[in-house]
């Protein structure tokens, strides 16, 4: 069976799929439907829902379009979940190999290491560096990386420990491949599908994280996100529940979305161990 | 005596990762931009330099790096966590006024999320290839998917405005003198909501946990023999499955008791719960460093004290783990 023939097995991945690349789309075309800045004001506040034409999603406290600042920031939210995992990627894959590939010492150390930053809770380390080092798109995804690494590099030890002592590797050694070689070319590549499925999950886990810190007034004040708007719609709840309601909306349909496609792609990638459960 | 060694090592485990928390949080304060002694007096009167001064000398901003390192941990190790110059007051004061509160709500959120995912998980696990089973989990997903403060505010829109059932603001009803039983039921009315909010991510993780360790348990040959002797599958399922599947969930859940301190951060802002998430909110409204720092340390310890406390309930839980291993 063809990857994606399997991949299309999983109906809910396939839904996530789908609901994927409209957000996709709608972050691709948010700049030609909405060339406008999301920041201008350009009705009156507090328009419901389909109140007045061509506001479908009715407008803020501020009279600034909420369909603009939707479309605007699913932008955002898959840049930020997109950047930061790559980043956590760059930090936890080489220490989960060096750790399973040489073992002992080695491994000892940077296994404490790894222990230390999953022990302090995730989201208050990431408010305290986001605050420490000011918001912005940077220190976002750099506190969320910072935070996210640890089960990266656990899942990476695991499989390099698993896979370090193969014939293939061995017969790489005798032939007189370097460490790094054996590594990079022999090892890598065979751990790639269970980081590939780790990967999608943590551009869940990072948008949902995004959100939250932007929520609290830490997101960059530049972008408009889906977090900043909910916050900024939190004290008017009573009044105006829509300001809040559509782009938590979206959080949900992303963040789903992506863990469908995760279920998915693990159906696709590992198709024994799937079968099983 | 086994019991005792073990409760030692973890201690002394525990005082080692709280010991690298508080140099890390030293050197997060000299990587603030600006000037340390304006950031450790919340910047209030930052304008005025003898009073920035005076700051320097106490704090021995002076001084070199090591010797300020030293002073900011032995400082700690005394339990002087540094005062809020904004809300004039120590920050250990602050923090132990508000904690009793946290406790309260993320107890509460964790027992009722671990019973309700076990049970809505075994459910799933007894209904495997049945639509039943499949709208539990399709529900545990989304749930997972949710961000906490969203639901929370969806959730003070439907249960306090519209249908006007519970409070959605504070810990208690301002100003009405209960006390005793009174008390203790307007207390749990304010918990309904924060608690539940809190509790349905992780829920959600429960949910799916159970379900994968219960199903891997039914693989197992014990069960193939309760088969054969022809016990019910109610009892099979929980007598020999669940009883099992349990320990897994037990280790899972300590490692999720961290997530849930954070998740009490954006719980306490929307609910105006008065626990340290909330205090940690307004330290980061105003720019508290110290506050925010202090809190910070409290909550890694708190973590802390509920693995060790995870830990003894799995050795309990599971004679066969000997200490060592």
């Amino acid at each position: 069976m063809s990857f994606f023939a399997r991949f299309a097995q999983n109906r809910g991945a396939l839904i996530g799929l789908i609901i994927l690349m409209t957000i996709i789309l709608m972050a691709l075309f948010a700049p030609f439907l909405y060339p406008d800045s999301p920041w201008r004001m350009v009705q009156r506040p507090f328009l419901a829902p389909m109140e007045v034409d061509g506001f479908l999603l009715g407008t803020d406290t501020m009279g600034r379009d909420v369909a603009a600042g939707i479309m605007h920031g699913a932008w955002v939210s898959l840049l930020i979940g997109l950047v930061s995992t790559a980043v956590a990627l760059i930090i936890g894959v080489p220490l989960g190999a060096i750790a399973g590939y040489y073992g002992g010492l080695i491994d000892d150390g940077l296994m404490r290491f790894t222990e230390f930053f999953q022990t302090i809770p995730n989201f208050a380390l990431a408010i305290v560096l986001v605050a420490i080092m000011q918001p912005s798109v940077t220190s976002i995804v750099l506190a969320i990386a910072i935070v996210s690494w640890p089960p990266v590099a656990r899942l990476v030890r695991a499989e390099f420990m698993s896979l370090r002592h193969r014939e293939y590797v061995e017969a790489a050694r005798l032939v007189g491949q370097t460490n790094r070689t054996i590594i990079l070319r022999q090892i890598l590549p065979n751990t790639l599908s269970p980081i590939i499925v780790l990967a999608s999950l943590m551009v869940a886990t990072a948008i949902l994280l995004e959100s939250a810190l932007s929520f609290l007034g830490l997101g960059d004040p530049n972008v408009m996100s889906w977090g900043y708007m909910i916050g900024a719609a939190r004290t008017v709840i009573r009044q105006a529940w829509w300001l809040s309601f559509f782009p938590g909306l979206a959080i949900l349909l992303t963040v789903l979305a992506l863990n469908l496609v995760g279920e998915g792609l693990d159906d696709a990638l590992n198709p024994k161990l799937s079968r099983e459960r | 005596m086994l019991y005792a060694r073990l409760i030692l090592m973890r201690l002394l485990k525990a005082v080692v990762v709280l010991f690298m928390i508080v140099i890390f949080n030293f050197f997060l304060i000299q990587m603030a931009p600006g000037d340390p002694a304006a950031i450790l007096a919340g910047e209030a009167g930052a304008t005025d330099q003898e009073f920035l001064r005076q700051l320097r000398e106490r704090f021995g901003l002076d001084q070199p790096l090591y010797v300020q390192l030293w002073r900011y941990v032995s400082g700690i190790a005394m339990l002087d966590f540094g005062y809020s110059y904004r809300q004039q007051m120590p920050v250990l004061d602050l923090i132990l006024a508000r904690l009793p509160a946290t406790l309260l709500l993320t107890g509460t959120a964790f027992v009722l999320s671990l019973a309700l995912g076990i049970l809505a998980g075994s459910m799933a696990a007894a209904r495997v290839k049945k639509p039943s089973g499949s709208i539990i989990m399709a529900l545990a997903l989304i749930f997972y998917a949710t961000p906490l403060f969203w639901v929370a505010l969806m959730a003070v829109v439907l249960f306090s405005v519209y249908l006007d059932w519970l409070p959605a603001y504070g810990m208690y009803t301002v100003g009405a003198g209960l006390d005793g039983f009174a008390l203790v039921l307007d207390v749990a009315k304010h918990l309904v909501l924060p608690a539940t909010t809190l509790a349905l991510f992780f829920m959600a993780i429960y949910t799916r946990m159970t379900r994968a360790s219960m199903l891997e348990a039914s693989q197992q040959d014990y069960v193939k023999t309760a088969r054969a002797k022809g016990l019910s599958p109610r009892v099979i399922q929980r007598r020999h499955i669940l009883r099992n599947a349990l320990l897994p969930i037990i280790t899972l859940a300590g490692l999720q008791a961290g997530q849930m301190v954070g998740g009490a951060i954006l719980t306490e802002t929307v609910f105006a719960w008065p626990g340290i998430g909330r205090l940690m909110y307004e330290a980061l409204m105003q720019r508290d460093y110290n506050l925010l720092l202090g809190i910070f340390f409290f909550s890694a310890a708190l973590v802390i004290v509920f693995n060790i406390i995870t830990d003894l309930v799995y050795r309990l839980a599971d004679p066969r783990i000997k200490e060592g291993s």
